[in-house]
């Protein structure tokens, strides 16, 4: 079995250690036996849909955000169409907000987003940095949690009626008033939420593979289980310390 | 004296070379926010001369108050994210501080460090040092490089040499802005594993063979910055060559302590850039079999640890015969080696840094010596169990000593 990973902007978008969700996802599929083809998608390479099972893109400062956003926006099409044809996305931090319609920093300039989720983000005065912990529901009937970091300025609005990631338990999430956090359709998930988030999560992981798996297979198969002892003892003290001390200023 | 990595390293270099001659006023323990050099300067009355490293996020403020007649600017790296913010906000902030000084003031500067470079240009009173010797360059950039897109245009730069992180030789290749020919630049370097490293220190005032007893390319470039600020500050050759041979490391930065028939060498790790060199010079002298890194997530040390895994560990994976982890975010370190290829059965899980220093030292053979890499708490944390145990003096009694 093949999976076939398309990283965006990698050497632009790389802040919050991003590579870490990039080896989870590699060394799960290849415990598994399944061959993880990682490719990076850099300013001015087309996409084209169907060529791609999962994408990923990061974060970076401002400057590497705003060299990079007109690019994604001519990407955006493309991704969304992807999306629509089954390819699994994650999006942390900056690229969540690009996915989102639009940017709004202090001075009041709009930085257009590619509409693929549906949020927008305007940045706030005060950054809100901490650990989270979240509550989820990807699949109906499946409650599960996320820990991570979160370290954003910016102020993320859902559309009514979007889905979000999750509900924060701990943490400020999206904008630190309505206790959602990240935004998700069909198999596009964004978040705030980095420290990476797959090493701890190892769920989430495996559902994007599945996800992405789902696209070539019809639908997301069972993966084989494998032994997540340390993954959920860094989960236990990443959720501790967002029990303790997250969502303050 | 300010920079992400080797701020106490170089200004007790400094204070080595030039110490024998004037009177200092040195915060040498590491304090380096505003009470800190406060405090220095209430305990040290009839001093010639101030010598402060500054933390990065102070050093405006710093410079502000104590308008020195020199400033030395080392590198930028990405470093806690949560507490500095992003890079380029502290170099806007260091820009408006350089330009804030007396013009008669020396500004020396990394010219290796695209941003460095760009803050001191056009400043008339400006030392500039580098490395020249593609011998000792990396084949690349590292993973999540810094500071690698032009600072005029934005194009990435071309590396003629890329040497520690992003600092080198570079060239925009769209609008060929450069690194600025270099006023003092280590040629011809050497390093004898992980005992010394050797250079030609060449100068407007000649070249020098010197040597330092310290390991890794990133205290040679701490020892270029030691000479270069000692230079403006009127030391000649000789001064330098003699203070950067007797030097020895500021604590937890290369020190060894004897524990028994064993020795623990700490190496003080916070953040990829440093950490990076860190196992760059570890795998050059020989990788070790069995090694100790223990990541705390205090303030100091920076509660976002996300940060260790854009440290490039894999060097170390395929020699480890067994890891053991430490500090309160002990996991997340074992996570870090599981998913950079390491046998999960190879890695000790322990905590607590006492604990865990007392098994490394036990599973160290006799006149071996137990590798440990911690972050700044853990480093503090471990110098204070071993200084119980009567291993190692307290660096507080050495600062005054």
């Amino acid at each position: 079995m093949k999976l076939v990973v398309g990283h965006l902007y990698p050497e632009y978008l790389n802040i919050y250690a991003d590579r870490g969700n990039i080896a989870v996802l590699e060394r799960r599929s290849a415990w598994r036996g399944i061959e993880l083809d990682y490719r990076t998608i850099g300013l001015g390479e087309a996409v084209r849909p169907g060529e791609h099972d999962l994408y990923y893109v990061g974060g970076g400062q401002d400057r590497e955000q705003a060299l990079i956003a007109p690019d994604l926006a001519a990407k955006g099409p493309a991704l969304t169409e992807a999306v629509e044809a089954g390819a699994a996305f994650l999006a942390v931090c900056g690229g969540y907000q690009l996915l989102g319609h639009f940017y709004r920093d202090r001075s009041g300039a709009e930085l257009p987003g590619i509409g693929l989720l549906p949020h927008h983000t305007v940045a706030g005065e005060r950054r809100m940095i901490g650990d989270v912990l979240l509550e989820c529901e990807l699949d109906a009937g499946v409650p599960r949690t996320l820990a991570g970091f979160e370290n954003h300025a910016g102020r993320t609005y859902l559309d009514d009626g979007a889905q979000p990631l999750g509900r924060v338990v701990s943490g400020f999430g999206n904008n630190g008033k309505d206790r959602f956090e990240g935004c998700r359709v069909a198999g596009a998930v964004g978040t705030y939420l980095h420290g990476p988030l797959l090493p701890r999560n190892p769920w989430l992981a495996d559902w994007l593979i599945a996800r992405a798996l789902a696209r070539r297979l019809g639908e997301p198969p069972e993966l084989d289980p494998l032994g997540d002892d340390l993954e959920a003892a860094a989960k236990a003290v990443s959720a501790e310390r967002a029990r303790s001390r997250g969502g303050r200023f | 004296m300010s920079a992400t990595n080797g701020k106490t390293t170089t200004a007790a270099m400094v204070a080595e070379i030039v110490g024998d001659r004037v009177k200092l006023a040195h915060n040498r323990a590491g304090a380096n926010l505003v009470s800190g050099v406060a405090s220095a300067l209430l305990a040290s009355n009839g001093a010639d001369l101030g010598l402060f490293e500054v933390d990065e996020g102070a050093f405006p403020d710093i410079s502000g108050r104590i308008r020195p007649q020199a400033v030395c600017l080392g590198n930028l790296f990405r470093d806690q994210l949560d507490r500095y913010g992003e890079l380029e906000h502290i170099a806007e902030r260091w820009r408006t501080a350089v330009s804030d000084l007396d013009p008669a003031a020396w500004t020396v500067v990394n010219a290796d460090d695209p941003l460095l470079a760009d803050i001191a240009r056009g400043r008339t009173e400006a030392l500039r040092f580098g490395i020249d010797d593609p011998s000792v360059a990396r084949e690349r950039l590292p993973h999540a490089a810094d500071s690698k897109y032009c600072r005029t245009c934005g194009a990435p730069y071309d590396y003629a040499a890329a040497y520690v992180g992003h600092l080198g030789d570079y060239r925009c290749p769209r609008c060929h802005e450069a690194r600025p020919p270099l006023d003092v630049a280590a040629r011809a370097i050497e390093f004898s594993g992980l005992e010394s490293s050797s250079f030609d220190l060449v100068t407007p005032e000649g070249t020098r063979r010197v040597s330092v007893p310290l390991p890794g390319l990133y205290n040679v470039y701490n020892a270029l910055a030691a000479a270069s600020l000692s230079l403006v500050l009127g030391a000649g050759l000789d001064d330098v060559e003699a203070g950067l041979a007797r030097f020895r490391a500021a604590f937890g930065r290369f020190e060894r302590i004897r524990a028994g028939d064993r020795t623990v060498l700490l190496l003080l790790v916070k953040n990829p850039a440093g950490a990076n060199e860190v196992v760059r010079t570890l795998v050059d002298a020989g990788a070790p079999g069995r090694l100790l890194v223990a990541l705390n997530d205090e303030i100091a040390d920076g509660r976002d640890v996300s940060w260790i895994w854009d440290v490039d560990f894999e060097p170390l994976v395929g020699s480890l015969q067994e890891l053991v982890v430490s500090g309160s975010r002990a996991q997340e370190l074992a996570l870090r080696f599981k998913y950079g290829g390491l046998d999960p059965e190879k890695i000790t899980l322990q905590p607590d840094l006492a604990d865990a220093l007392s098994y490394g030292v036990e599973g160290t053979p006799l006149g071996g010596e137990l590798v440990v890499l911690p972050t700044y708490t853990a480093m503090l944390a471990l110098r204070h169990i071993a200084a119980e145990q009567g291993l190692v003096r307290p660096y507080w009694e050495e600062a005054v000593a």
